[in-house]
């Protein structure tokens, strides 16, 4: 079974999520793993699907949802692979402060410098509030208060505030 | 397995004397571990029956969640459609989890309700029945549940707080065919435990 990545972006409007998903259904396709937001006010979403159908079958049976040119749709294929366990701690990482360039790829950069690796992203801008928000799995073996120390010097040069808490589950 | 709290100090720390003083060995029967049902399961979204706390199959049921609930790492409570059983009970620990504050040890209630519930606080939960989600969920930290003691049927009222009643509310969503999926708090509120490469 081969999985497909989709991609869909562009302007938003009702119905986008109910068309796509039929023309899946249609081709047999299953839905995966779904994410779906407004970014500024646009429409995007990226769907991960399992099916027989390829690309440019898919691609053209998605073609009318691109018909009037305010969305884009690109399809690729992804090679399936089996789950791998996750390789740390699930750390949640807050920035916020006013708005300036640099801010995500100066606080990513030191996490990635620990090996961390982030499996959620979300930045928003509002007005001059600059957030983002990121889950991070840091490797078991990483010194925390020293990356929060670093987190707090990188984001003190930014003039932006940072926090990051454990995000571990409590078993129930 | 776990530390026994004081029965006399739990009265002075509101914590109920009663519940605080029960254990399993006063079922007098020897628990099983029994496998543990994983989602899409029907028996997990199924409304519990009420049972008769007194009744031998009860009691059975009461031990064995115990056991199955020791023996899992981590474990600080079990309901019984965990265990594949539709029944309104369950069994809760978490005298041994760092979060814990008061506590009332080891116990297992019957056909509990929520009385009172107040100050709602979010925060991430796993379930052994979804290992491979979390969620984050608001609950109350403030709680106040009635229910019933395994064996002699006796009628209990807890009041608690924190961590434990956090393990209360989901345990007895558990009794009630819910899962902490059925309350998390938003459309990215879901988190994988695993990475898929
Ligand atoms: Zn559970």
């Amino acid at each position: 079974m081969t999985q497909h990545a989709i991609t869909v972006l562009g302007h938003d409007r009702p119905g986008i999520i109910a068309q796509t998903t039929a023309i899946l259904a249609d081709l047999g396709l299953n839905i995966e793993d779904t994410s779906m937001t407004l970014l500024r006010g646009h429409f995007a979403m990226t769907l991960v699907c399992a099916g027989g159908s390829d690309d440019d079958r898919i691609a053209a049976a998605l073609a009318p949802l691109a018909g009037d040119g305010t969305l884009t749709v690109t399809v690729r294929e992804v090679s399936a692979e089996g789950a791998v366990a996750a390789s740390g701690t699930p750390y949640l990482l807050t920035v916020h402060g006013g708005d300036r360039p640099g801010i995500v790829s100066t606080v990513v950069a030191v996490v990635a410098e620990v090996g961390g690796n982030v499996t959620d992203l979300t930045t928003r801008l509002s007005g001059d509030l600059y957030v983002l928000l990121a889950e991070v799995d840091l490797p078991t073996d990483v010194d925390v208060e020293a990356l929060r120390t670093s987190l707090g010097e990188a984001a003190g040069r930014l003039g932006v505030g940072v926090t990051l808490r454990a995000a571990e589950a409590d078993e129930l | 397995m776990s530390a026994t709290p004081d029965p006399s100090a739990a009265a002075a720390d509101g914590l109920n004397a009663r519940v605080v003083s029960w254990d399993v060995a006063e079922l007098d029967v020897e628990g099983v571990v029994r496998d543990v049902v994983r989602a899409p399961d029907p028996v997990l979204s199924t409304v519990g029956p009420e049972v008769d706390p007194t009744s031998a199959e009860t009691v059975q049921l009461a031990a064995d969640l115990v056991a199955t609930m020791r023996v899992s790492p981590g474990c600080v409570g079990l309901a019984a459609p965990q265990v594949g059983v539709s029944a309104k009970v369950f069994c809760v620990d978490v005298s041994e989890h760092p979060k814990t504050r008061g506590h009332h040890g080891t116990f297992v209630l019957c056909n509990a309700v929520v009385v009172e519930s107040s100050r709602n606080e979010k925060a991430r939960e796993g379930c052994m029945s979804v290992p491979d989600l979390t969620g984050d969920v608001k609950r109350a930290t403030r709680l106040v549940v009635r229910g019933r003691l395994p064996g002699t049927g006796e009628e209990v009222e807890l009041s608690t707080g924190a961590f434990e009643a956090r393990a209360l509310q989901h345990e007895i969503d558990h009794c009630e065919g819910l899962l902490f999926l059925d309350r998390v708090a938003g459309a990215h509120a879901i988190h994988q435990r695993k990475t898929y490469l």
